[in-house]
């Protein structure tokens, strides 16, 4: 394998494995800010322990994305040099107002969500969680600015010194501002909600399987629950949005998301498919003319396909339609299970319904495999560029990094990565096992208190 | 936006104002995990551990930042050092996952076992950190063989020389006291004699480290002392650097922990200054040819870009200073446990 496949494969991996861990701290951010609202407007105690016994969860998500978040914000020079001289006036900007504007905000007010429960009024705690859920809404906001404009360059011009072209900056809001941020972040965030409410629903179905802390888990399922349908109904709407502007300024990737190779014909939308690369065509089951008119709003539209390009920007095409209509499936998947759901609750039939919760409990794997899959179609289907339409990602690696290095840090981080995902899976699960304080028996007090004397 | 002075200038000095604010605020959360293992009693560890709980992480943002800050300021720089010595920097990353990790997860169970590794864990890799930091000062110090295509191949070994060693052991030294006398700020009882018996043991060693590095600066390395021929005035600077570290043990003695703690930070701070003045206008040091050296000017972003961050700086910035001292405030005062704590 080439330097650059190595390079490439380390850095899917590395953000693939930080990519668990935000949207869950994200999601559960605003969730901790409704329970801490409701405890505050209600003043019952339910929702003080709930509130804190997420708070504890979250607190781990928070940790594993800091740790594996480091990593991100170096290897751009480490493993990307080229393009990091490339980008560096524009995307860097991005990066360094991530740090000024959002993770300071982040983790000054985390302490004080963490560790401040005695330290300040109640409100003033409330407030604190509610800094910590908007900073870490804006630091998604920073870093997808980033990659959209690696996506959808704009408010940049090039300029050529000693031999060496790059890009820079000429109108900041542009930039910022470029023809697909507003989407995406807008999507990143719905996706982020889900799956923090996934998890919120898994674990509160979980206890109702178990017949434990009946009160908090009814609760916490519906709060979960009406989140869920807002954000998957909003996912729906933000992913054509998404969709459409990928067909205005992606054409290759659009052309890659449903196996478009035909440029003369409208085009067909396929609700699955396997793409047959050599003979240029799908098998599966089509829904005539719908991509056409999703893009056109007229069914017999011709779409732009593969065949208008040259073969050498020919994004990956299996791939990127396999994860694309992934996505999709588990997208209308989740607005069905949440409406389901909330429709099970009336009576409060859900509570009987054993099959359905336990049904929820795996459902938590969903919106994690949909928001993984959802960046792959986004960056598989954008290459080969690395920034579109102007450099090329075989041309943007470390020059003086060789491949015995990057294998070297390679393996090391999957020892490593692995290693804190078994971490995290145990902690997780002992927490949610010992479940909210007001049930803790009396030993698991007296041990904790041993230990602090 | 017009500037009259020069943004390139400015920003060498906030970069460095970001990197020696973390030296300053991780240089005593790394320096009280290298001392970790030097108590034995679960209580103990649990105290030092939560005594940087609620701030380790704000401080390792101000390297996060400087991070960002170098990537959009001077790409070239931010390009050629990391990929330059890519196997150190890895270190440099796993070591602070381990860190980030042992200190969330070290209390969540209850078994010694588990509790003594993460502490190792913990330990071990706030001690390489601190040295990985000064190692990288010392070979910035030393420089680097920059070609024409401003790049550099450096490994592992060659990093290791035994200057840039000298530095990483100062480094570890300097953090070590720093972090002994917050945990002296932090503490009370036995835990807080123990930790100022800490302190008199660690400003040995590093004023025996100081000393050593300072001669073989002086000696080795020309271009890191012209600075200061041409200009006297910055030894003003040096000079308030060994007030600061003598200060030390007489704050100390009379009980004034806070004084104490502000005498290191200004050693640490000046320290950081007085490595930036030798190596201005340059960041990296071409051992090939000083023309092929990374300074403030051939390496840099567009005017207009050094002035959106400025103003994005100077949106910014009071914000920070604002979060950061409310966090000390909310925090001061000595570290107890409860329910909530790691
Ligand atoms: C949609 C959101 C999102 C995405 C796409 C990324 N991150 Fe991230 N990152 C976060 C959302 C986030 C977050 C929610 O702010 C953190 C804080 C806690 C957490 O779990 O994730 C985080 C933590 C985090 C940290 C640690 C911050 C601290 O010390 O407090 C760094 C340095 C980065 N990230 C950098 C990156 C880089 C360079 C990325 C791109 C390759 C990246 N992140 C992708
Ligand atoms: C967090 C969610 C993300 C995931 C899961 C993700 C996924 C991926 C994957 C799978 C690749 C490899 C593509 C290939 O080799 O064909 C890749 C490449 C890349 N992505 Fe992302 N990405 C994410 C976010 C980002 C962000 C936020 C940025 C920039 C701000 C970014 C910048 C890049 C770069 C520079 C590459 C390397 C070049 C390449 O191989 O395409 N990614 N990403
Ligand atoms: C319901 C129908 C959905 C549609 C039509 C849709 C559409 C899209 C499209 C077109 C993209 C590519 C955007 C680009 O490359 O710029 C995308 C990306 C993405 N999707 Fe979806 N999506 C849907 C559901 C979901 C769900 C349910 C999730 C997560 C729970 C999700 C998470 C993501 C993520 C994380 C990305 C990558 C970031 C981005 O490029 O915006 N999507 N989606």
């Amino acid at each position: 394998m080439t330097t650059e496949l190595w390079a490439r494969l380390q850095f899917a991996f590395t953000v693939s494995f930080h990519y668990i861990f935000p949207p869950l701290s994200i999601g559960l951010g605003l969730i901790l800010v409704i329970m801490e609202g409701l405890f505050i407007k209600t003043g019952k105690k339910m929702y003080e322990v709930m509130t804190k016994f997420w708070v504890k969860i979250f607190a781990l998500t928070f940790a594993m994305g800091v740790a594996t978040g480091i990593v991100m914000e170096f290897e751009f020079g480490t493993n990307w040099a080229v393009y990091s001289r490339f980008v560096g006036d524009i995307f860097g900007s991005a990066l360094a107002a991530e740090g000024i504007f959002a993770f300071f905000l982040e983790s000054g007010f985390l302490a004080i969500l963490l560790f401040g429960w005695n330290k300040v009024s109640p409100r003033m705690h409330f407030f604190s969680t509610i800094m910590v859920s908007f900073g870490s809404m804006l630091s998604a906001v920073w870093i997808v600015v980033a990659n959209s404009w690696q996506q959808t360059p704009a408010g940049y011009h090039l300029v050529t010194s000693d031999g060496v072209t790059r890009a820079e900056i000429t109108d900041f809001r542009e930039m910022v501002f470029n023809p697909s941020s507003v989407e995406r972040i807008s999507h990143v965030l719905g996706g982020a909600f889900l799956a923090g409410a996934f998890l919120v629903i898994s674990v509160s179905a979980y206890y109702l399987v178990k017949n434990r802390h009946k009160e908090i888990a009814g609760s916490g399922l519906k709060i979960g629950l009406v989140m869920a349908l807002f954000a998957s109904l909003f996912q729906l709407f933000t992913g054509h949005s998404s969709a459409t502007g990928v067909a205005e300024n992606q054409p290759t990737k659009l052309a890659a998301m449903e196996a478009v190779y035909d440029s003369s014909a409208a085009a067909d939308l396929y609700a699955f498919g396997w793409v047959d690369e050599e003979n240029k065509t799908v098998h599966g089951l089509p829904i005539p003319g719908l991509l056409s008119f999703l893009v056109h709003g007229d069914s017999k539209a011709p779409i732009k396909g593969l065949d208008a390009f040259p073969k050498d920007v020919h994004p990956p095409v299996q791939l990127t339609f396999q994860t694309y209509h992934l996505m999709v499936a588990i997208g209308f998947a989740l607005i069905a299970i949440a409406l389901v759901s909330l429709f099970l609750f009336r009576g409060g039939r859900v509570y009987n319904a054993k099959g359905w919760l336990k049904l929820l409990v795996v459902a938590v794997l969903l919106p994690q495999i949909s928001n993984q899959v959802g960046w792959y179609t986004a960056e598989i289907g954008r290459q080969p560029w690395i920034v579109y339409g102007m450099l090329k990602t075989s041309e943007a690696f470390s020059k003086t990094v060789t491949s015995g290095h990057i294998v070297f840090s390679l393996v090391l981080f999957a020892i490593i990565y692995a290693s804190l995902f078994l971490v995290f899976i145990y902690l997780l699960d002992k927490k949610i096992k010992n479940g909210p304080e007001d049930e803790t028996p009396p030993a698991d007090v007296y041990s904790e208190q041993r230990l602090t004397v | 936006m017009e500037f009259s002075f020069d943004l390139n200038t400015i920003w060498f000095i906030l970069i460095g104002v970001l990197l020696a604010v973390y030296g300053v605020l991780d240089g005593f959360d790394l320096g009280v995990g290298a001392l970790h293992l030097l108590t034995k009693s679960d209580e103990h560890r649990r105290l030092q551990i939560n005594s940087i709980g609620p701030v380790w992480d704000g401080n390792e943002v101000w390297l996060v930042t400087g991070g960002g800050a170098l990537f959009a300021a001077f790409p070239d720089v931010y390009a050629t050092a990391f990929s330059g010595f890519y196997i150190p920097f890895m270190l440099l990353l796993f070591m602070l996952i381990f860190r980030a990790v042992s200190i969330e997860v070290r209390s969540k169970h209850e078994s010694t076992r588990w509790r003594n590794n993460w502490d190792r864990a913990f330990s071990i890799s706030s001690i390489l950190i601190a040295i990985l930091i000064g190692v990288a000062i010392g070979n910035v110090t030393l420089g680097v063989p920059i070609d024409q295509n401003k790049q550099f191949f450096g490994n592992l070994l060659s990093m290791l020389n035994p200057y840039s060693l000298l530095i990483g052991v100062t480094a570890l030294a300097i953090f070590m006291m720093h972090g002994a006398i917050y945990l002296v700020m932090k503490t009370e009882g036995v835990l807080q004699k123990i930790a100022k018996s800490w302190v008199n043991n660690t400003i040995i060693f590093f004023v025996v480290s100081y000393v050593s590095a300072t001669m073989a600066t002086l000696i080795y390395i020309p271009h890191m002392v012209e600075p200061f021929r041409a200009h006297p005035e910055f030894f003003a600077l040096a000079l308030l650097n060994m007030l600061a570290i003598a200060n030390i043990p007489r704050e100390i003695s009379h009980g004034r922990e806070f004084r104490a703690f502000l005498s290191s930070s200004a050693a640490i701070l000046s320290l950081m200054a007085l490595f930036a003045i030798g190596l201005f206008p340059n960041f990296l040091i071409s051992s090939i040819n000083p023309a092929y050296s990374l300074n403030i000017y051939n390496a840099a972003s567009s005017e207009r870009t050094l002035g959106i961050m400025l103003t994005m700086a100077a949106v910014g910035i009071p914000f920070v200073l604002a979060y950061t001292f409310g966090i000390y405030r909310v925090f001061r005062g000595k570290v107890r446990l409860d329910k909530m704590s790691y």
